[in-house]
């Protein structure tokens, strides 16, 4: 039956699409979906794919990062002090933690396309055991904002900001000034944000997490080391994604102004 | 070739002619292979059928509106009542309507047969898709059934956020549902038309029709997101008090409108986009004649796909955004309805001196092109601040947005839902009725809409369940158009449904359309090509066309089987 | 499958993923360090110019960009476009709103 009178002999294929073999059945890897003629053209597709669902990623964040440099534009006194209340030292540690995880992840797929099996499940593991630290520092820094009543929405304290000299330890560091009451309450702005943007990164992270230990069960069993490392690639894309975030909201919540 | 003057359908002979045995609907049987299936086709006519359905919810609520605008004053519904209607109504209509309405049903089903490909390029996220969008269905179903958002459709704070007792988080969480569903949608057409065009299908070979899918979908991509974000703030800001968009906090209501907007302009253009494609197919298939300027007619896409991104800020020029902003949008917004111009402008020329014939795709593409005209033109009337002051908030731009949405959009919907019926299920829908259900819209269409530029002017402010008693006459005619408008929209609903089993067989190219999807049989196979389409002629090239159909009958090639 | 799918993948080394390492933590004692010091207004430019060569890198190398094809370096492009657009026309609207009347 003659359905595609378009057919002409087989011929040449274009410039721009390398993906013309039709693929008799039966000759390709078990992994290749059906309506695709090769594995590259697969691979290729996929990895577009995460690309593109990174730019969504991308304004999703955006508008928070919007938000954020508005209000720290109008209430910037108030985002400074807010600021003083982070601490710093678990701030740059999540962030060498989140950065050495970039490097063990990039490792780990180079560990699958030179089909090293246990070299990716130790870089895998590494990943998510630091993944996990991120998350039990986070949780430590939250726990403290929760226990001096910063968390906006749930009886937010102003002392802090009204009687610096409340806060010994900060009030060591940075001798800051009480803020005029209106400026006080703006301080409120700032923790909303905070939570918002550490939150949704966090979330991020704890799906990514999830996803590393599915992939690290499967990495075992040799799944990403025999050809086919693209779910290990485009994951990889992903988490340096979620590390790309962190890196800009440590530098803009944490690092407002420290002197 | 047709013999008759006034139609170019080319029909087999009926008394021998049946469906293929073997198509995409035989394939499998069963519940679960319609639930599971990963066939684009399959997954566009579940698409059909769910948005039909949303349609006449949102239509139901558009005519609770229009019964009660016949009095001046508040008879049928108290005012409350009135502010969840309409907000529903476009909520339904937007989100659940035109959003999808020709990307996930014609979009789906066609642009893997336009490109030779055997499917989209993520067929699991495709139907991925479909569930997402049935799950925010739902969700808005059963804020319909609590009581409802009375907000409005934009949701603008600090109303949503602090003053309404309703169901805004429900309603929020059902159109962010919603937008990954899109998301999704938009993110695999990008990646089917990059990556999965057969051999010798170039860009500039691709149907005008995969061209404005593909800018359409770069505004789902990067644009969704942002709505999404934007409502997770409202909903912090009602449960736990953030204060983002809190004045008494130092937030600025104004940032949520800036976020809504930057979605929700470029998402008209999502809306329209894609009827414009379908427009192209349409009017260069019933002229019988290449789209003219074809490279402006995609580029112009694209164009409207970046432009559309940098004019948001046009809805809010009364809202207490600096003059400034004021001035650089409203200039901006001039810009952007160039390329659409442009597209209107290469359609007329296709016509010009084009072997017309007036089939009900026809019809219902005439109607858009006056329609959208109209409506685009007193778009540019709203983009001039200074006329904006006076218009805004009143019953001009509900008629604005509904001449461009349901006088183009739906309009375009129909007529690819009319064109390409025959292709997805292999018959024919009657013509004589489908001709006078086209007519029928046209005229209560403009019953309804026209008066609302009237009262606009007038004055007559929007989203009020009462007015003033000179502006009744006005509602009056609008309220008769919608009721034959809703006739109109009825009637396909039937006769199309009756054409499953009674239509004409249609075969595989009845309108004798240039494109690769009318080489296959109609309903198509599961996997669309037997073998992979090798494309060596340009778009819309009826000269090909007229070789391959000598050829066929030098040989007598089967058309049907 | 056939061995051959280096058409445009370039596979990156561990050396180049040890420098970028050892350069992201560089840059983050860097911006560290600096945000202790007084650079009146330049302060936010120099976290901001640090931040983003660090997230520079990490895409360029890490995420492999450098050696991706033009499609890839098209697509981080526009999302980078759109969120400037995002960003810059919504903040014209803050900024101006404090110039007052014309």
């Amino acid at each position: 039956m003659p359905d595609s009178h378009a057919i002409a002999h087989n011929g040449e294929e274009t410039a721009d699409n390398a993906y013309s073999a039709d693929i008799a059945h039966g000759e390709h890897p078990a992994y290749l979906r059906h309506h695709f003629n090769s594995t590259e053209q697969q691979a290729d597709t996929t990895n577009f794919a995460m690309w593109l669902f990174l730019l969504t990623e991308v304004m999703f964040f955006g508008g928070l990062f919007t938000a954020y440099l508005i209000y720290r534009n109008w209430y910037y006194p108030a985002f400074v002090a807010g600021s003083h209340q982070l601490n710093v030292i678990w701030g740059t540690t999540n962030t060498l933690v989140l950065i050495l995880s970039s490097f063990t992840m990039a490792m780990g797929v180079w560990c699958a396309e030179t089909r090293r099996r246990r070299g990716l499940v130790l870089c895998l593991s590494l990943t998510f055991l630091l993944g996990l630290a991120f998350l039990g520092i986070k949780t430590i820094e939250y726990g403290e904002k929760i226990e001096k009543h910063h968390v906006p929405g749930f009886h937010y304290s102003l002392q802090s900001f009204d009687d610096p000299a409340s806060d010994p330890e900060i009030y060591k560091e940075y001798h800051d000034k009480a803020l005029m009451p209106d400026m006080a309450r703006h301080t409120e702005l700032y923790f909303s944000l905070y939570f918002a943007m550490t939150g949704m990164h966090a979330l991020h992270m704890i799906i990514g997490i999830a996803i590393l230990a599915f992939m690290i069960v499967r990495a075992r069993a040799g799944a990403y080391t025999s050809g086919h490392v693209t779910f290990v690639e485009n994951f990889g894309l992903y988490w340096h994604f979620v590390d790309i975030v962190w890196i800009y909201l440590f530098a803009l919540l944490y690092l407002i102004s420290r002197h | 070739m047709s013999t008759m003057s006034n139609t170019i359908v080319d029909l087999p002979d009926q008394s021998t002619a049946t469906i293929p045995k073997m198509n995409f609907l035989t394939k499998e049987n069963g519940l679960l292979s319609w639930l599971l299936t990963g066939d684009h086709k399959r997954i566009a006519t579940l698409y059909l059928i769910s948005i039909t359905f949303f349609f006449f919810i949102g239509g139901s609520l558009a005519g609770l509106i229009r019964l009660e605008l016949l009095t001046p004053q508040t008879s049928l519904m108290a005012a409350d009542t009135y502010n969840k209607v309409f907000t529903m109504h476009g909520v339904i209509m937007i989100f659940f309507f035109l959003v999808p309405s020709v990307p996930a049903t014609l979009g789906n089903f066609l642009i893997p047969m336009m490109i030779g490909a055997k499917d989209l390029a993520l067929p699991k996220i495709n139907l991925l898709s479909w569930y997402l969008y049935i799950a925010g269905g739902l969700l808005a179903i059963y804020t319909m059934a609590t009581g409802g958002v009375d907000t409005g459709w934009t949701f603008t704070t600090p109303l949503s956020t602090h003053y309404v007792n309703t169901n805004v988080l429900t309603t929020g969480l059902a159109v962010f549902i919603a937008g990954f569903s899109s998301i999704f949608t938009g993110l695999n057409f990008i990646v089917t038309i990059h990556k999965m065009r057969c051999p010798g299908m170039t860009w500039f070979r691709l149907p005008l029709f995969v061209w404005a899918h593909y800018a359409a979908s770069i505004l789902m991509v990067l644009g969704t997101p942002v709505v999404a974000i934007a409502i997770v703030l409202v909903a912090l800001e009602r449960t736990i008090g953030i204060g983002v968009f809190d004045p008494t906090k130092g937030g600025d209501p104004l940032l949520f409108q800036h976020l809504f907007w930057f979605y929700s302009h470029p998402a008209v253009y999502i809306m329209i986009l894609p009827g414009m494609g379908v427009i192209s197919e349409v009017i260069s298939t019933f002229s019988r004649k290449r789209v003219f300027g074809y490279t402006a007619v995609a580029f112009s896409s694209v164009a409207i796909a970046v432009f559309g991104f940098f004019v948001w800020a046009h809805h809010m020029f009364i809202m207490g955004i600096s003059n400034y902003a004021v001035l650089v949008f409203s200039l901006l917004t001039m810009l952007v309805a160039v390329p659409s111009a442009i597209k209107i402008f290469n359609w007329t020329f296709t016509l010009y001196k084009g072997s017309i014939t007036f089939e009900t795709p026809m019809l219902y593409a005439f109607g858009f092109m006056g329609l959208f005209t109209i409506g685009g033109m007193t778009g540019v009337f709203l983009g001039a601040s200074g006329t904006d002051i006076h218009l805004t908030e009143t019953y001009f731009i509900v008629a604005h947005f509904h001449f461009v949405m349901v006088g183009g959009m739906l309009m375009a919907f129909l007529s690819g839902v009319h064109f390409w019926w025959p292709k997805m299920t292999g018959r024919m829908y009657p013509e004589k009725i489908s001709q006078m259900a086209a007519v029928i819209t046209f005229v209560g269409f403009n019953l309804t809409f026209f008066p609302q530029f009237i009262l606009g002017v007038l004055g007559m402010p929007r989203r009020y369940a009462s007015y003033p008693p000179e502006f009744q006459v006005l509602n009056v005619f609008s309220t008769a158009g919608a009721t034959i408008l809703g006739v109109g929209y009825l009637l396909p609903v039937l006769y199309l449904v009756w054409s499953l089993k009674y239509g004409e067989i249609a075969g595989n190219n009845p309108w004798q359309a240039t494109g690769l999807e009318w080489q296959t049989q109609s309903p198509p196979l599961t996997e669309n090509f037997v073998v992979t389409p090798i494309m060596d002629h340009e778009a819309y090239d009826y000269e090909w066309l007229e070789r391959q159909s000598q050829a066929g009958k030098e040989k007598e090639a089967p058309i049907a089987g | 499958m056939s061995g051959q799918n280096e058409h445009a993948h370039h596979i990156v080394g561990p050396m180049v993923y040890v420098a970028i390492l050892f350069a992201l933590l560089a840059g983050t004692a860097a911006t560290v360090w600096a945000s202790f010091i007084d650079l009146g207004p330049w302060n936010p430019v120099i976290a901001l110019a640090i931040a983003t060569t660090k997230a520079s890198l990490v895409v360029l190398f890490f995420m492999g960009v450098k050696y991706s094809t033009k499609l890839t370096k098209l697509t981080v492009f526009a999302g980078i476009f759109t969120f400037l657009v995002l960003i810059s026309m919504t903040l014209a609207d803050y900024i101006s709103r404090a110039w007052g009347s014309w």
